[in-house]
């Protein structure tokens, strides 16, 4: 169909009426929908103005944490057990790092990157968010700085950054006390949520560390920064410094300690020395020990694996949380709770005749002394002197399971000591109470007798042996036993004694009773008959003490041990001393727990003699001053050489034999016959 | 040769005795560059050479203004098919040999670079209402059906640079001719239909980088370092601002580079941060001046060819602003249409001022007033 071009016909008129009324229509839309525009101004800019404004800061400002030095660990004279050196390490902003493995592959030949440092950074990486640094690898040497340094162009986000790192110059010396900081672990974090620990990395995990941990952290400070869309900080607006945490002062003093940890000699055992007028631990030393500052900024997995793999426990405290059985070490409490109980004067004497039967039941099982046949009729002072098991097995007898454990209680066994240390074994004190709920079986009157020389179901720590001889030394007051000596709240601030009250009443009423056993302890060291005779040796004051022999085994045979040698009975003892002096004017008491040797007197007690002779040389210890206060805080000390460097952890000895090259220069006792 | 000197001398000299300028629309005008460059110092951080930048090419814009008023709208009425072709030419050459950022939209003359496609803001509406204008109105099936074809054309050419917010502007401009010419609700409403009945074929021809754009409109936090980032960074900006503003050069959102393109397509979000509610409405009330300025211009056209250019121009110039700013308040998708006479950037201020000079030549042969 042929369409016929239509003609121009126009209506202006029309047209324009037309365009007009759609002009003004359209105005009206553009006004409503600017008026719209206009509202959502007003809704973006007056309603929800605090919403954004909130966004806005949270854009573009930033918290960044100041870490606080954490506070220093000196022992009572000023000597620093725990510090915080300047190092360097390697960080990461993983945002600018394009290619991490690649990046990662290639730094490692520049810097050794061992398969620890890859596993913590790569854990820091998934809980930390990408603009914020990440430790890569911690403590660069000079060489590996330098090296760095000359390449650093070709790792874009990759920075040296400086930090603190914690440091223990002692060593292995004093692991089992100051303890170590490491990595907050992921419990520990998810604990610390919300704290300003939020961001700190390095908490402490055991021992003195721990223990104080919110004395010694401070307060961490902040920055707020103000960022661009890089993240990259333009200009600090505000800044909280952070507060240093407090130095400590301890109880321990490192003449002691090193004559503590020496003595030992890497066997596995214990050694502590305290001062029973007031509770402070002058030396604690568990045997082997560990080089804490491996532990610090995260320790290696074959470190820890060969530690925990060790068949000595080096991580264990053995002062602490070792158990082990007193045997005769518990004979002087005995004495102490015969006495004031009445149910022994000194002057009572009981014949030892190789064996002891309970009354009315003469036909049952014998309870054996040492020596076969015995050594005849004994008062107190023999029985404590020579260790007669049959005095004691009487006193016991006599006494009775109830009376006995009540009264072994108020010395603190059974319990723990409260030293101010994380954490501490409660050992056993036999009881009625102990055996129906732990063995749910009833008590045997067998129980009693052989409870009376510290076996069956004794165990003690060391502590809780050092605690319980610390209350008889001072006359039968106890004290709590501490390490914390002062405090510091920064570096130039004055140091403030910590004041511990005695935690309970007098458990010695009757002074007659004290001096009754103290002669018999000083007769074991210096009585012919004695247990650790000879102790005393060239020792400017009087020694009270008292051995332990503690069967590892029980006795399989009717058969008397007829074995002797040292190397056997090594392998089936442990030995134990404590000892106290001046003995009539107590000041220092010292206990030593090796967990395999001959005998108490011969192998442990030599241990607390060193102590002793480290505190004999101390002049200024008996008034016990407080650093600064006669020395000043860092006094160069006469530590043996050697020692005030960190100390390498020595080789832990595989078993005593090494104890037959012993080579003292006092008088070693020989002896015949213990415990 | 001598003819052709003496009449650009006459020409000069008129345009500077006897310009044919409407004084509001001019004052409003030089107000809204005033005030832009104003905006751009501070959302430049007073980097001189952008803002010297721009004030030269509002300079050179309201030259051509005045240049263009000069030009009787038979003129441009004569010229449109030849602008319109001469135009089109130019898209299809940038899209040969153009270059640009992410899309070619630029062409390089040596000294300006300049992007063709808005030159078809204008031209666009010219060819349509040229067309328009000598047939019969309302336009019947087949008029509608040519002068959709007139708009598909360029606007099928942009969009293939690809520069789908241009793309929009020239449809719209287009068919806000076809509105002004009276057509028929009804025909209104079947187009309008088939577009919607077209639009998951668009969908389909989209960019990557487009449908994202349009799907982040509707849940911007989804992905907030992606393409959300723009409008969450954009309503932070206005929001945080407030009823008064943080200051001059105080927006911590322009300032920090959190605001992605703060001097050109987001300028607006840093006039609603620095100087807050008051700001941004004042700028609104301006736009709204300018616009019912034009319509009224509009109105009182001569002719009908002058009357549907004018009109569509006012009506673009609407559209440029309300797309703007629906885009850093969040209430549209993120389509790069600058603020008009307030963002950073030369061939958008230079020809909207030309657009500007044509409604002043328009109103300067307005129908006599009675």
């Amino acid at each position: 169909m042929k369409r016929k071009p239509r003609p121009v016909l126009r209506n202006s008129g029309d047209e324009q009426r037309q365009f007009t009324r759609r002009a003004w229509f359209s105005l009206a839309l553009i006004m409503l929908a600017l008026v719209g525009l206009g509202v959502r101004f007003f809704w973006l800019q007056v309603v929800r103005h605090d919403e954004f404004v909130t966004r806005a800061n949270d854009n573009s400002i930033h918290v960044r944490f100041l870490s606080p030095p954490r506070g220093m660990i000196f022992d009572r004279n000023g000597v620093v057990l725990a510090e915080n050196v300047p190092a360097f390490r390697l960080e990461v902003v993983p945002d600018q790092v394009h290619d991490m493995p690649a990046m990662l592959k290639s730094l490692a030949t520049v810097v050794p990157l061992s398969s620890d440092d890859l596993r913590r950074f790569h854990q820091a990486l998934k809980e930390q968010r990408s603009f914020q640094s990440v430790p890569l690898r911690n403590r660069l040497s000079e060489d590996e700085i330098a090296r760095f340094a000359i390449n650093r162009w070709r790792f874009p986000g990759v920075e040296i950054a400086p930090y603190l790192r914690r440091y223990y110059p002692q060593g292995a010396l004093t692991a089992s006390v100051v303890g170590y900081v490491g990595s907050i672990d992921q419990r520990e974090a998810e604990k610390l949520q919300g704290t300003p620990y939020a961001d700190m990395s390095q908490i402490g995990k055991s021992g003195i560390e721990r223990e104080y941990e919110k004395l010694l952290r401070g307060v961490p400070g902040y920055e707020l920064v103000e960022v661009n869309a890089d993240q990259r900080p333009l200009r600090v607006l505000e800044r909280v410094p952070p507060r240093p945490g407090e130095n400590l002062y301890l109880t321990l003093d490192m003449h002691l300690q090193n004559a503590a940890y020496t003595g030992l000699r890497g066997r596995a055992g214990a050694a502590v020395a305290v001062d029973p007028r007031n509770g402070q631990v002058l030396a604690l030393a568990s045997s082997p020990s560990y080089d804490p500052n491996l532990f610090v900024g995260g320790i290696s997995e074959a470190n820890y694996k060969a530690l925990l793999d060790d068949p000595h426990h080096p991580l264990l405290n053995r002062v602490t949380d070792g158990t082990y059985l007193p045997g005769s070490t518990v004979k002087p409490f005995e004495a102490v709770a015969g006495l004031e109980l009445g149910l022994r004067t000194p002057q009572y004497t009981v014949d030892s005749v190789g064996e002891w039967h309970i009354p009315g039941l003469p036909g049952a099982r014998g309870y054996r002394d040492d020596v076969p046949g015995g050594v005849g009729v004994v008062d107190l002072a023999q029985a404590i002197e020579m260790s007669v098991n049959t005095y004691f097995y009487k006193l016991a007898y006599d006494m009775g399971i109830d009376r006995l454990s009540a009264f072994m209680a108020k010395f603190g066994f059974g319990q723990p000591s409260g030293i101010d240390l994380p954490h501490e074994a409660s050992g056993v004190l036999p009881s009625r109470a102990w055996k129906q709920k732990t063995l749910h079986r009833p008590w045997y009157l067998g129980d009693t007798v052989i409870s009376g020389i510290g076996q069956g179901y004794w165990q003690v720590t060391p502590l809780q042996l050092a605690n319980a001889l610390s209350t008889l030394a001072d006359f039968g007051q106890p004290q709590r036993l501490h390490l914390l000596l002062a405090t510091q709240d920064g570096n130039d601030a004055p140091i403030k004694p910590v004041v511990v009250p005695p935690p309970g009443p007098p458990v010695i009423a009757h002074r007659a009773d004290w001096q009754a056993v103290m002669q018999g302890m000083v007769k074991v060291v210096e009585g012919a008959r004695g247990t650790a005779r000879g102790l005393d040796v060239g020792f400017p004051y009087r020694i009270a003490g008292k051995t332990g022999t503690a069967e590892i085994f029980s006795r399989t045979s009717h058969a008397w041990h007829n074995d002797r040698t040292n190397q056997e009975l090594a392998l089936r003892h442990r030995a134990l001393f404590i000892g106290f002096t001046p003995a009539s004017d107590p000041r220092v008491a010292g206990v030593a727990v090796l967990e395999r040797a001959a005998w108490g007197g011969r192998d442990a007690a030599p241990i607390v003699r060193d102590m002793f002779d480290a505190w004999a040389r101390l002049r200024h210890l008996p008034d016990t001053p407080l650093p600064g206060d006669t020395l000043p805080a860092w006094a160069p000390l006469s530590l043996p050489a050697g020692t005030a460097s960190s100390a390498p952890v020595p080789p832990a000895v595989d078993l005593p034999h090494a104890s037959s090259v012993l080579n003292r220069a006092r008088a070693a006792p020989t002896v015949s016959m213990s415990p | 040769m001598n003819s052709v000197a003496l009449r650009i001398e006459i020409f000069l000299r008129r345009l500077l005795t006897r310009p044919r300028l409407d004084l509001p629309l001019l004052i409003a005008l030089l107000l809204l560059a005033g005030m832009g460059l104003f905006f751009l110092a501070s959302a430049a951080d007073l980097a001189w050479h952008t803002i010297g930048a721009q004030a030269a090419r509002l300079v050179l814009g309201f030259m051509l203004l005045s240049v263009v008023s000069r030009i009787p709208p038979a003129q441009f009425r004569r010229w449109s098919p030849a602008l319109y072709v001469f135009s089109i030419l130019l898209l299809i050459l940038v899209l040969v040999l153009g270059e640009g950022r992410g899309a070619d939209r630029w062409l390089n003359l040596g000294i300006v670079r300049f992007q063709p496609s808005e030159l078809l803001k204008l031209t666009t509406p010219m060819m349509a209402a040229w067309y328009l204008a000598q047939r019969p109105l309302p336009p019947s099936w087949r008029d509608l059906g040519v002068v959709l074809l007139l708009i598909a054309l360029p606007a099928g050419l942009i969009a293939k640079q690809p520069d789908l917010g241009t793309a929009l502007l020239v449809v719209a401009a287009g068919a806000f001719v076809l509105f002004l010419s009276g057509l028929s609700l009804r025909r209104m409403g079947l187009i309008l239909g088939f577009v919607l009945l077209m639009l998951p074929v668009a969908w389909h021809f989209m960019h990557d980088y487009q449908r994202e754009r349009v799907l982040t409109l509707f849940n911007p936090e989804s992905d907030p370092l992606g393409t959300g980032w723009h409008v969450i960074q954009s309503e932070i900006a206005v929001g945080s601002g407030g009823v008064f503003g943080k200051g001059f050069m105080r927006g911590t959102q322009a300032q920090l580079q959190f605001l992605p393109e703060h001097t050109t397509d987001f300028i607006y979000a840093v006039v609603g941060e620095e100087f807050g509610l008051i700001g941004a409405l004042l700028l609104l009330a301006l736009y709204l001046f300018i616009i019912g300025r034009s319509l009224w211009i509009a109105v009182n056209a001569r002719d009908t060819y002058a009357r549907l250019l004018s009109g569509a121009l006012a009506m673009s110039f609407f559209v440029y602003v309300m797309v703007n700013g629906g885009m850093i308040t969040g209430l549209l998708p993120v389509v790069g249409v600058p603020l008009p006479l307030v963002s950073y950037g030369g061939t958008s201020a230079v020809s909207l001022l030309a657009g500007f000079g044509m409604l002043m030549s328009i109103h300067a042969h307005r129908k006599f007033m009675k």
